[in-house]
Formats: structure tokens, sequence, C-alpha cells
């Protein structure tokens, strides 16, 4: 056995282990907790792959920013963790299917390469051995699937857009902060220096 | 049997004595993480006479000379104390969160280089792996909140969440512009680029090398790069995720002895880490300010210390004179001013580098 080979043995075994601690967790934060376990897993079986820039990008992404968003969430929750099993055997089926689906696509992804070599082959590109990870990635997302690397950019920044129409609101009648009004301020608007005479007022 | 053997070689071998083929990298972290240590110790203690400096006090001054061993006092305080696991707590995360804190903030260490070739991990994507760790860092702030099961270190820990988040992402759009003038995401790359090419260069004095480094080219960036790295450390004047005066001590609230250390020793590394990565990326790393005898027959490692040193020195300052600011106003000085600055700056900086040919192409492979 190998180096390489024996962390690709550690990394699957503690990625599918704590998979399955995801939906059997009884905690939800323990659960997203397992889930993160998995992306750092996944994480370093790209890493073993070669896909060095993948592998981080993974972890900055989904474990550094989705991932803590969703944490964020699910710990202000407040969850009654006896009405949360009592769905369990009417939604079972559901998830039996999508994940018998799910099961039978990765199989005949996995199985085209036995079927039908040549189109397994045609659909990798070539990418030259010498030049670094990062490199070869941008040479390839930017001139040949520059199109659809932009058109993904613009649906994600119209889900953005969404999310914020959605959720932006102006109250009325509410003070709000502006910073450069403030600092704009000269003294010559708010101050006034005025003599009193004693016992005048004014 | 070939595995355990290659292991052993990669991890224990020394190459004098006959035995394996490298220099077993153990050694190499055990000494840097020794010496990270031993100036963490010293910077700690640093941090508390420049505050008291400051405010005109004379800080720590009993144990050694000048208080110079204060922190080692500290530290056999915090680890002779026992350890309070509230009873509500949940017991695994809690004693985990600052573990995680801990080991991530040494673990990004692992790839800085102090001194040309000096690095225990030469990654290619090596300023991807520090955006890396640095942004799983807030996980140990987060857990440890939650674990706690208490109100303040809850508060505490959301805050923290948010203000992590919201400052990693006006970070690497600061780091991308270097990463511009670069072409490389060798951390060790960019020290080079440095000394190579820059402002002394095109003005023909190549002896001012401190000209060539990036702080001066990208002045703006490195004002933001220096106030988000205070916000991401939750350093102040930025500290609201333990703010004392609202929250008690933030997410550390219900945190005693060992796993309280943990907790701050992760925060100052982390800090270290900060500095670092301010002067590899703006300072020219451990290029020495003027090329000239003096000044070069000085080691790299000292001038890296030195900066590093620093910078340090400014972020114990603005902890100094800096009142603390309101909440609202960190999350709008974040995404209303410093996102769409470093974001105007990596397009207009792209353009120009492309329009001109500047910038670096040593690194192209």
């Amino acid at each position: 056995m190998t180096l390489p080979l024996f962390f690709f043995y550690m990394f699957s075994a503690i990625a599918i282990a704590s998979a399955v601690m995801v939906i059997s967790a009884r905690n939800p934060v323990h659960a997203v907790l397992f889930l993160i376990l998995v992306f750092v897993n996944a994480a370093g079986l790209f890493m073993l792959a070669g896909a060095e820039f993948l592998a981080l990008i993974l972890v900055v992404v989904y474990v550094g920013a989705v991932a803590v968003l969703f944490l964020f969430v699910v710990m202000m929750l407040d969850v009654d963790f006896a009405s949360l099993r009592q769905g369990f055997l009417q939604y079972a089926p559901i998830g039996v299917v999508v994940g018998l689906v799910l099961l039978l696509e990765l199989l005949l992804v996995a199985g085209s390469v036995m079927v039908a070599p040549e189109t397994a082959g045609a659909a990798v590109l070539p990418i030259d051995g010498g030049i670094e990870n990062t490199r070869a990635l941008g040479q390839v997302l930017y001139t040949r699937y520059v199109f659809l690397f932009q058109g993904a950019g613009a649906v994600l920044l119209v889900a953005m857009i969404g999310a914020i129409v959605l959720t932006l609101r102006h109250k009325p009648n509410v003070k709000r902060q502006n910073p450069n009004v403030q600092v704009g301020r000269k003294v010559s608007e708010t101050l006034e220096v005025v003599k009193v005479k004693s016992g005048q007022g004014l | 049997m070939d595995f355990i053997l290659s292991a052993l070689d990669y991890l224990l071998g020394i190459p004098i004595l006959g035995w394996g083929t490298h220099v077993g990298f153990i050694y190499v972290a055990l000494l840097l993480l020794v010496c990270l240590l031993v100036f963490t110790a010293f910077i700690l203690l640093a941090d508390r006479k420049i505050w008291a400096a400051v405010q005109i006090r004379r800080g720590p001054n009993v144990v050694g000379p000048f208080g110079l061993l204060q922190s080692f006092a500290d530290l056999l305080k915090f680890a002779f104390k026992e350890v309070v696991i509230p009873a509500g707590a949940d017991k695994i995360l809690f004693i985990a969160a600052p573990l995680i804190t801990a080991t991530l903030a040494l673990s990004a260490w692992a790839v800085v280089p102090v001194n040309e070739g000096w690095v225990i991990a030469d990654l290619n994507v090596g300023i991807l792996y520090i955006l890396a760790i640095s942004s799983l860092g807030v996980y140990g702030v987060i857990i440890g909140g939650w674990a706690s099961n208490s109100k303040y270190p809850f508060l505490g820990s959301l805050r923290s969440a948010a203000q992590m988040v919201s400052y990693e992402v006006s970070i690497g759009l600061v780091i991308i512009t270097v990463l511009l003038c670069v072409g490389s995401l060798n951390l060790s790359d960019i020290v080079r680029a440095q000394y190579e090419m820059g402002l002394a260069h095109m003005i023909g004095l190549p002896q001012l090398s401190f000209l060539n480094w990036f702080w001066l080219p990208l002045f703006p960036m490195f004002v933001v790069f220096y106030v988000s790295a205070l916000a991401e450390t939750n350093r102040p004047p930025f500290d609201l995720a333990e703010g004392e005066s609202e929250l008690v001590a933030g997410f550390m609230t219900e945190y005693s002895s060992t796993p309280y250390m943990l907790f701050m020793l992760g925060e100052y590394i982390s800090i270290l880490l900060m500095c670092a990565m301010t002067t590899i990326l703006f300072l020219g790393g451990w290029a020495s300010p003027i090329d000239l005898p003096p000044f070069t027959w000085i080691p790299g490692v000292i001038w890296f210390v030195l900066k590093l040193s620093l910078v340090f020195f400014m972020f114990a300052m603005a902890k100094a004179i800096v009142p603390r600011y309101r909440y609202d106003q960190l999350m709008r000085i974040g995404w209303k001013v410093f996102l769409p600055l470093s974001l105007v700056t990596v397009i207009v900086l792209a353009f120009i580098l492309q329009l001109t040919g500047w910038g670096w192409h040593g690194g192209v492979a």
C-alpha cells in the first residue's frame, strides 16, 4: 500500500461515515457539522487527485462561507426534536426514491467508461501536464467555456438580487444615519455663538 | 511495509546519520512551532506593554526583568487551573472549539516563507491554502459560542461569524490585486516578484528596494488589507464579538483555564499570521529595504521578523488609540466601502496590467 492510497481510503472512509452521521444525527447542529466534515474530506480527495485549486476553492466557498451561513440558520432555529421525528416515516419513501435515482445516475456516469470508452475519452479536455492547476483551469474556463461561465455568474447575480429584493424593506418614520452628511457638516451650519447679556436670556 | 517505510522516511528521516533520504519534516515543523510559540509569548507581552505605555502605565513588570516572563507565568496559571464545563454545555463541542481554533491558526503557518527556501510546504496554491484555513477559523468561534449554551457567548459568536465572513470577502479581493501583479499563487514567488521588479527598477534606482514593494503602488489596498485584517482577527477597534461592555467576554465567557488559553493562543497566532501576510504581500517578505552592503549582510529571516513586528506594532497601536466601532458601522464599512473599493481596483488594475504589460513574468511556467 502506498501513501496516497492510504490517504484515499482514510478520506473516503471518513467522508462516508460522516455522511451517514449527517442523516442519523439527532441534533441538527451536529448534522451540519458532520456535513462540513464531508466537505473537508471531499477536498482532501480532490487534493489527492491533483486538483489542488478545486480542493481549496471547495474549502473556501463551501466550508468557509456556505456552511457557516447554514450553521448560522440552524443554530438560531428553535428546533423541537419530537416534531422533527414525526414525519419521518411519511417522507421516507420519497427519500428512498430520490436516493435510488441518484445512485442510478452515478452508476451510469461511472459505467460509461466501461460501455463506450471513446465517448468518455472525448469529453475530457486535454490538459498540458507541465502547467500548474490554476492556470490550466483558467485557460479552459476563460476561453472555451467563457459564455457558460459568465452565464453561471449572471444566474448567481440574479439570485442575489432576488434575495435582496425579498428582504429589503424601507419602513417609514425610521431615522437613518447618513455618514456622508454627518462628515460633510460644517461648523458654520450647526454652531452659532451668541453673546447673552446677563439677566436677559435669549 | 513499503508504505510504513516511506511514511517514516518522510516524517523522521535524518540523512546525516544514514536514516532515510529527506530531512524529516517533523523536525522542521517542531522548530517552527517552538519559535512561533516563544515569539507569541513575547508578542503578547509587547501588546500589553504598548497598550500600557499609551495610557502612561507601566504594564506587567513583576515577573522577570521588566516583566519579560509574564506570559510564561500566565501559561502556568492557565495550565494549573481547573477546567469548568457548564452543566448545559455540549461537552464534546465545548472542548473541540478551542482545539479547532488553535490547530487551524498553527497549521496556516506551514506555507509561510520566512526566508528564501525556508518554508515547510512550498505549495503552488499557498495563498489559497491560507485563505481556506483562515475561512475555517470562524468555526472555533461559532461552535464555542453555541456549545456553551448561554446567551452572551451565543450572541458573541453570531456577531463574530458575520464579521469574519464579511471581511474575508474584501481580504480575498485585496489578495487578488497582489496576485494580478505577481501572476502566481506561491507565497515565495510573491516575495521574489517584489525584489525583481517594481518602482525602484522603473526609476533606475534598484538599490532603494523598499520602493519596489507593493505597499507603494497598491497603497489603498494596503490600507484596506490592514483594516480588514484587524476586523478578521477580531482585534480592537473591531472586537465586537467580545465587547466587554455589552457581552461580558463574548464567545469566551464560559471558558476557563486551558481551553481559554487555547482560544487566546489561536487568536494571537492568527494575528501574527495576518502580520506575516501583510509583510509578504506588501512589505517584501524577507527582502532587505535597501540593497546595499550593511543591510544585505543581515539574514532575511531577521528582516522578516522585524517587518512582522512593525506591522504588529501598528496593530497594537490601533488597539490602544482607536475607540470601538458600532456594529452597524462595522458592517457598513466592510460591505459598502471596502468591497466596492477593492472590486473596482481589481478591474482597473487588470486593465492597466493588460494594456501596459507591467507585472511580474518570472513565475510563468
